[in-house]
């Protein structure tokens, strides 16, 4: 009965989806104030029945319901109650529920926070949004229908979730992710609503930004996770591997950092205007072909879901009427809409837009190599594959990003319109100076040796550290006191600020893990010790464990620092009941300074077993990184005049000259 | 130059700049991480030459597994597509789903005595799913015997 509830929601929610993206739509033609107005409640309805269909879902996992064909395949009796909940995201068409559900969320947020802006681009913006939401419930309940039955030959038992799933980043990673994924589709559907009216303006801009913060802010905390997650879970100790299935989702991330930049552009100089109408569709675009990319099979990865390629079809149909739908109309439109203001070639702007074009740039070249196998496939043949390993992208992607590092420097301190040199140089003399001797100082001090790539990045961490730094200073320079400065800054502005530190974060943790890290593999009996740098591993031999519905191999490896006895590590090789799958458990001791990560590998014989110690220095930055840039993120969205002001912007179709943001930042400062 | 002018120049000039470093990391890139696939079927028809990085991908055959009594974390299988065999030896921790009779993937070169050092096997979430590249090279495999079989036979009188 439950079940066939949820199925029920479903439906009516594709009927409320459907009658969303054509009655407020048309409503705007006809303006029909009646049918635009309907966009509101439907959004709500939409997402009340995502809902319930969602409860019955999770229902039918609580309670064992092994009719439900999903429930079956992805749970077991001996599961536990939190992974039997979380096991309704566990594969392809719960997780696709909650795609669903979140795209539905977005729509009724927009909707319940939209109500400074005007009716008819509400109406258009929900209508686009309940378009997409209708295309992928169709997709949901025709291909992939989560509630479908087996009521003949109900099995007795579920055939468990796939125990790389059973872990608690992996159960939070898939909502993150989606949140920012989906959460593109509002500043997809802000843009389309743009094109459709020709008003891009600053007003525009700012609508869209905090819903770009938000999403971006989502999909950081969610490839974090999904990062951290291959880090612990994998078992190998890597955090980052250029599969397909992190390509897909770092590629939005990319735009959408982009895209952020480039909305400051067109909010507050009225330029890049077509620019940021391109990043938001593909941003979107590309967490699209992300989720077909992860459901269809059709390229290589160690993480895809299992494969359909009927699936992929419908989904490959899905994406290109989408995408080409909004192609097309950015074609016709984009033309309409010109940027007004003008700009000096050493000025914020500019900066911004090498920003872009890195960011771009990078994104692009992801793309290629993520698809290159195919293309390759397609024109070589079946008999002639490549496969495009990590060296491809680090030669790639690290110049970039050390020349993103550099750039993200100097536009700290550069002005809109124009900057001239001798400001830039004024100020980032001392700054320059300073990261340039502490760059090549700090390394040759603590490690006496010269290695140029280390330097660099130091060099680059401090650049932009220091920056941050200079800037706020200067910024509160010309205050009563100190004090009153550093609260006269908008959160907007802390939020940068924090965001580009996270980066620097980043940057030291990656440098320094990747160039750092002590590997090692080593066969140990029992009484066999192993040191690494302060630390002493001594292997004190396997035994066998029970868990809730597992049998694990728990090994006892003694860790000691420098003589002293530190603490005792399990990892473990579980094998799983009910699938038979065995699961490699790290036990990982994480420090502000560095991990130590050890994982249990394969028995060789005479109660040898295979060992994998690491030493990893300044792993945990990483993820510190990239919370700290998610963090900068919300932070931003959180200012004020993102709240208090869009009644003012809404009636400014033209875009303001260029005092005027500056004067009502003013205004919000002094109030 | 009036400003328009000056300002649109100033923006194709960024993005060749742009694609011009674009193209200079691209062509670097594809030096280095470009790993052709190959079958044991291919690499015994020697069309492997050199010791470039490669992909081998195919099944474990059955007890070809050897871990016990080499040096070290050391372990040798043997690799096929049911048609040729490629000899694998491979130092370091196996994935957990690396089991013989089962596909595998490995990245690495082919040394001077026709033996596949491994640098890295490639693991699989899913014990049910099998790379698009193994499941093609095992198609090719099994043509190709039966293209033997059937030529063999029309041999015979």
């Amino acid at each position: 009965m439950i079940p066939e509830l949820g199925n029920f929601a479903l439906m009516l929610a594709l009927c409320l989806a459907l009658l969303q993206a054509v009655l407020p739509m048309a409503g705007t033609y006809t303006n029909s104030q009646l049918w635009m107005g309907l966009g509101r409640p439907l959004s709500a309805g939409i997402w009340v029945f995502m809902v319930l269909a969602f409860a019955c879902l999770a229902r039918s996992f609580l309670h064992d319901d092994f009719s439900v064909a999903y429930v079956a395949r992805n749970s077991n009796t001996e599961l536990p109650v939190y992974y039997k909940f979380a096991a309704v995201w566990g594969a392809h068409e719960g997780s696709l529920l909650l795609w669903v559900l979140i795209l539905a969320s977005w729509g009724y947020a927009v909707s319940l926070l939209s109500s400074k802006l005007p009716l008819d681009i509400v109406a258009r913006v929900l209508s686009v949004m309940a378009m997409i939401t209708a295309g992928f419930l169709a997709f949901m309940i025709f291909t992939s229908n989560p509630f479908d039955r087996m009521l003949l030959n109900t099995p007795t038992e579920g055939t468990d979730l796939n125990p790389l799933l059973q872990d608690f980043g992996l159960t939070v990673h898939p909502p993150f992710l989606y949140m920012g994924y989906v959460g593109f589709s509002v500043a997809f559907a802000f843009a389309i609503a743009a094109l459709l009216t020709g008003r891009l303006d600053a007003a525009w801009a700012r609508w869209t930004r905090p819903w770009t913060n938000a999403a971006w802010a989502f999909l950081t905390v969610g490839i974090t996770l999904g990062s951290w997650w291959s880090y612990y879970e994998l078992g190998w100790g890597g955090w980052w591997f250029w599969d397909p299935v992190e390509n897909v989702s770092f590629m939005p991330w990319l735009v959408g950092t982009a895209l952020i930049h480039s909305l400051a552009v067109t909010e507050k100089r009225g330029v890049f205007k077509s620019w940021t109408v391109l990043l938001a569709i593909s941003a979107f675009s590309l967490s699209m072909l992300g989720a077909f990319i992860v459901r269809s099979g059709v390229i290589t990865s160690v993480h895809a879901f299992a494969t359909d390629p009927e699936r992929g079809m419908v989904l490959l149909a899905l994406l290109l009427v989408i995408i080409g739908a909004s192609l097309c109309l950015y074609a016709i439109r984009a033309p309409v809409v010109k940027g007004s203001a003008s700009y000096a070639a050493n000025s914020r702007e500019v900066f911004l837009l090498i920003n872009n074009i890195l960011l771009v740039v990078a994104t692009a070249m992801i793309l290629l190599g993520t698809l290159f196998p195919l293309i390759h496939e397609a024109i070589y043949g079946e008999a002639n594959r490549m496969s495009v390993g990590p060296p491809y992208y680090n030669t790639i992607f690290i110049p970039l990003m050390a020349l993103l590092a550099f750039f993200l420097g100097v536009a700290t301190f550069s002005r809109w319109k124009k900057t001239s040199l001798e400001h830039l140089k004024q100020n980032l003399k001392l700054v320059l100076l300073a990261s340039v001797v502490l760059g090549i100082g700090l390394p040759l001090l603590v490690t006496s040796s010269i290695n140029p790539a280390i330097m660099l990045a130091v060099g680059l961490v401090l650049w932009i550290v220091f920056g941050v730094l200079k800037d706020i200073r200067d910024k509160t320079a010309n205050k009563d006191s100190r004090l009153a400065g550093l609260l006269g800054l908008g959160r907007s502005y802390y939020g940068m600020q924090l965001a580009h530190f996270g980066v620097a974060v980043l940057i030291t943790g990656v440098c320094l893990t990747s160039h750092y890290s002590i590997e090692q593999d080593v066969r140990m009996k029992p009484g066999d010790s192993v040191s690494i740098g302060d630390y002493s591993f001594e292997f004190g031999g396997v035994v066998e464990r029970k868990g809730p519905n597992y049998d694990a191999q728990s090994a006892t490896i003694n860790v000691s620092k420098n003589g002293k006895a530190y603490r005792v590590m399990n990892p473990e090789k579980r094998k799983y009941h009910a699938r038979g799958d065995v699961q490699t458990e790290a036990a990982i001791d994480t420090g502000f300074f560095r991990d130590l990560f050890t994982a249990l590998g394969d028995p060789r014989g005479d109660d040898a077993w295979v060992v994998r110690l690491h030493v990893k220095p300044f792993v945990f930055w990483i993820w510190l990184g990239a919370f700290l840039m998610a963090a900068g993120g919300v932070l931003a969205l959180l200012d004020r005049r993102y709240r208090y002001r869009p009644v003012l912007l809404a009636q400014t179709t033209e875009a303001p000259s260029a005092t005027a943001p500056d004067a009502v930042m003013a205004k919000v400062v002094n109030s | 130059m009036n400003p328009i002018r000056k300002q649109k120049l100033l923006i194709v000039g960024v993005i060749l700049g742009g694609a011009a470093v674009a193209t200079a990391l691209l062509l670097l890139a594809f030096n280095k991480g470009l790993n052709a696939f190959f079958t044991p079927t291919e690499i015994a028809e020697g069309k492997v030459t050199g010791t470039q990085n490669i992909r081998i991908g195919g099944m474990v055959k059955k007890g070809s597994l050897l871990k016990e009594g080499l040096q070290g974390t050391r372990i040798e299988f043997i690799a096929t597509d049911f048609n040729e065999d490629v000899p694998v030896v491979y130092t370091g921790v196996l994935p957990d789903l690396f089991r013989e009779g089962q596909g595998v993937m490995a990245d690495g070169h082919m040394d001077a005595k026709g033996v596949f050092q491994a640098d890295s096997i490639l693991a699989k979430h899913d014990e049910n799913y099998m790379s698009s590249e193994v499941k093609a090279a095992m198609e090719a495999a099994k043509n190709k015997q039966a293209a033997k079989t059937v030529a063999n036979g029309g041999a015979q009188p």
